[in-house]
């Protein structure tokens, strides 16, 4: 059985993109080192949207605020307690889940649109949090040179704690979604109304759905701090949460690793478009009109439009013939 | 096997059922009729747990059933189809029937196995008996209706229930597709030792294959009878057989 699965072609792939990723170091220059870096942090936390939105079908508006509450969990711990870093730096995507669970409870009480609103309204609430408390949050300065444990500090041992962070993440991701667990939640997704009525409690399986995901938008959060020393309540406001949204349109929603291509192509934008002027989100929006007239399943959703569309082609000429 | 009694269902001012009763023995192919609008397809609601019921009682094997969620219901043995075809249009036939079998075993929460290794025989074998095997792998909502109306059943049998509670299972439906169906829900129920609620609109249907007969009109039971019995009833006939 890993026999097999070591010789299927999608194996060797990631393996061959692994490798490649941990040569960049040497090959590349320290500003791509940290460019990708970058796309690895939000790439990560719009995968842990797309659990949601794309394979779970639940209108996680703001899910930006879990994003922040593990950054800040992280940084409050390691510069306002005595605690070693790396119990700050386990403790974000805790403390990330454990928000997602009481907002996820009050949300999945509600369908669709007003899930949406409710959990927009509540992560708001967190970002006022940390925008407000000023003698435990800094407001809006946010927290700045939060000390790193000596192996992470420095560009390149962050990219590989990074790299390796976020490949872990996705393998858990892939292997959920491929579990019982994954099967149902897309099940929910088509129709809830129906998985009532095969007897799956769908309340508190999207409950079980947030949990997972706030859990892995805590772990971009905590990565965010490991990569900028910072944190900054701009992470927790609704703008972000959009951004991410907008990856996965990009890259595709009912895709595995669509919100990945998303996210570097949102930050390459940024990064090299954005040095030449500040406005490079009229690019953005140009790509993504064009983007929702001819590919409405994002880009890496090409293959599975077409290959139904052959398909059915095929089907009606076998009626015809 | 099921009692319902007295049943109430309100929306506004508007009585849906007032005053439905119902009982399907062990084994009984049951079905409901009536004129549209008769509260046919919201009693079975009010059964199923999709909706809660203003009064009456509702008794399965005993207990009493009355209130409870639908997916709660669902485990204690009472699976249904309902009257548009209600299927998870994005995942291929075999998901469709593979995640109601999941959850059968409990196993929909489980997080770090491959579905695909688990409950395939169980999913293939519910597939086979309906006949849907030769497209398992295709997309739910590429089906054509009468095939989608099938995997609706295919998907009710991955809960092994007692009781199958069928809403119009032909509705749309051309009259081979009808005859089909219909022989397909007999042969289940003879071979799988199922009790069977449904609803029709096609009488010749009705009067072929069910033991059982409910008439409903304005939300109220009118009679519950042999086929027999309901034929020769005079108030049936005025109401709704035309005088047949």
């Amino acid at each position: 059985m890993v026999k097999n699965i070591l010789r299927t072609p999608s194996f060797l792939w990631t393996a061959a993109v692994l490798l490649v990723l941990l040569l960049v170091p040497f090959i590349a220059g320290r500003f791509y080192v940290y460019i990708l870096a970058v796309i690895f942090v939000w790439g990560l936390l719009a995968m842990s949207l797309n659990l949601l939105v794309g394979h779970g079908g639940a209108y996680q508006f703001h899910h930006g605020a879990f994003y922040g509450v593990g950054a800040y969990t992280a940084g409050l711990i390691i510069t306002k307690t005595a605690l070693p870093a790396w119990i700050g730096l386990c403790a974000g995507p805790v403390a990330a889940a454990f928000t997602g669970l009481v907002v996820g409870a009050f949300c999945v009480r509600l369908n669709k649109l007003y899930f949406g609103m409710l959990q927009i309204s509540l992560g708001s609430l967190i970002w006022i949090l940390a925008l407000r408390w000023y003698s435990l949050t800094n407001g809006d300065d946010g927290i700045h040179g939060i000390p790193m444990p000596d192996l992470l500090s420095g560009s390149v041992p962050a990219y590989y704690f990074i790299l390796i962070v976020v490949s872990v993440c996705l393998a858990l991701m892939y292997l959920i979604l491929k579990s019982p667990f994954g099967a149902t939640l897309r099940a929910v997704r088509d129709n809830p109304q129906r998985c009532q009525a095969v007897g799956i409690n769908v309340r508190r399986h999207q409950l079980l759905g947030i949990v997972i995901a706030t859990f892995f938008a805590g772990v971009a959060g905590v990565l965010f701090v490991v990569l900028e020393g910072s944190v900054f309540p701009d992470m927790l406001f609704w703008v972000l949460s959009l951004e991410i949204f907008i990856m996965c349109l990009l890259g595709g929603w009912f895709t595995f690793f669509g919100p990945m291509l998303g996210a570097a192509i949102m930050v390459a934008l940024r990064t090299f478009v954005g040095s030449y002027t500040e406005y490079w989100t009229l690019i953005l929006g140009v790509v993504l009109i064009l983007l929702i007239f001819f590919l409405p399943d994002g880009i890496m959703g090409i293959n599975f439009r077409t290959w139904l569309r052959n398909r059915e082609r095929r089907r009606s000429t076998d009626v015809v013939r | 096997m099921l009692q319902v009694e007295n049943l109430q269902k309100s929306f506004a001012d508007f009585k849906a059922v007032a005053g439905a009763n119902l009982t399907v023995q062990q084994g009984d192919l049951v079905a409901v009729i009536g004129p549209n609008g008769a509260g046919k397809t919201t009693l079975f609601n009010l059964v199923t747990g999709h909706l809660a019921p203003d009064r009456g009682r509702i008794l399965f094997k005993g207990g009493d059933i009355t209130g409870l969620a639908a997916h709660e219901i669902c485990r204690k043995g009472i699976a249904r189809s309902f009257q548009i075809a209600n299927i998870f249009p994005r995942l291929s036939v075999f998901r469709n029937v593979q995640v109601s079998v999941l959850s059968q075993k409990k196993l929909s929460h489980t997080l770090f196995r491959p579905a695909q290794t688990l409950v395939v025989e169980e999913t293939n074998h519910i597939l086979d008996s309906v006949g849907l095997s030769a497209k398992k792998m295709d997309i739910a909502g590429s089906l054509s209706h009468g095939d989608k109306r099938v995997l609706e059943i295919a998907i009710a049998l991955g809960n092994e229930p007692e009781l199958l509670i069928l809403d119009e299972p032909t509705a749309g439906m051309s009259p081979d597709e009808t005859t089909t169906t219909m022989e397909l829900v007999k042969r289940l129920a003879m071979e799988q030792g199922l009790t069977i609620l449904f609803c029709e609109h096609d009488m010749d249907v009705v009067f072929n294959v069910a033991t059982s007969i409910m008439v409903m009109q304005h939300g109220q039971t009118i009679i519950q009878g042999k086929p027999q019995e309901v034929r020769q009833n005079i108030t049936v006939q005025e109401a709704y057989l035309g005088g047949v």
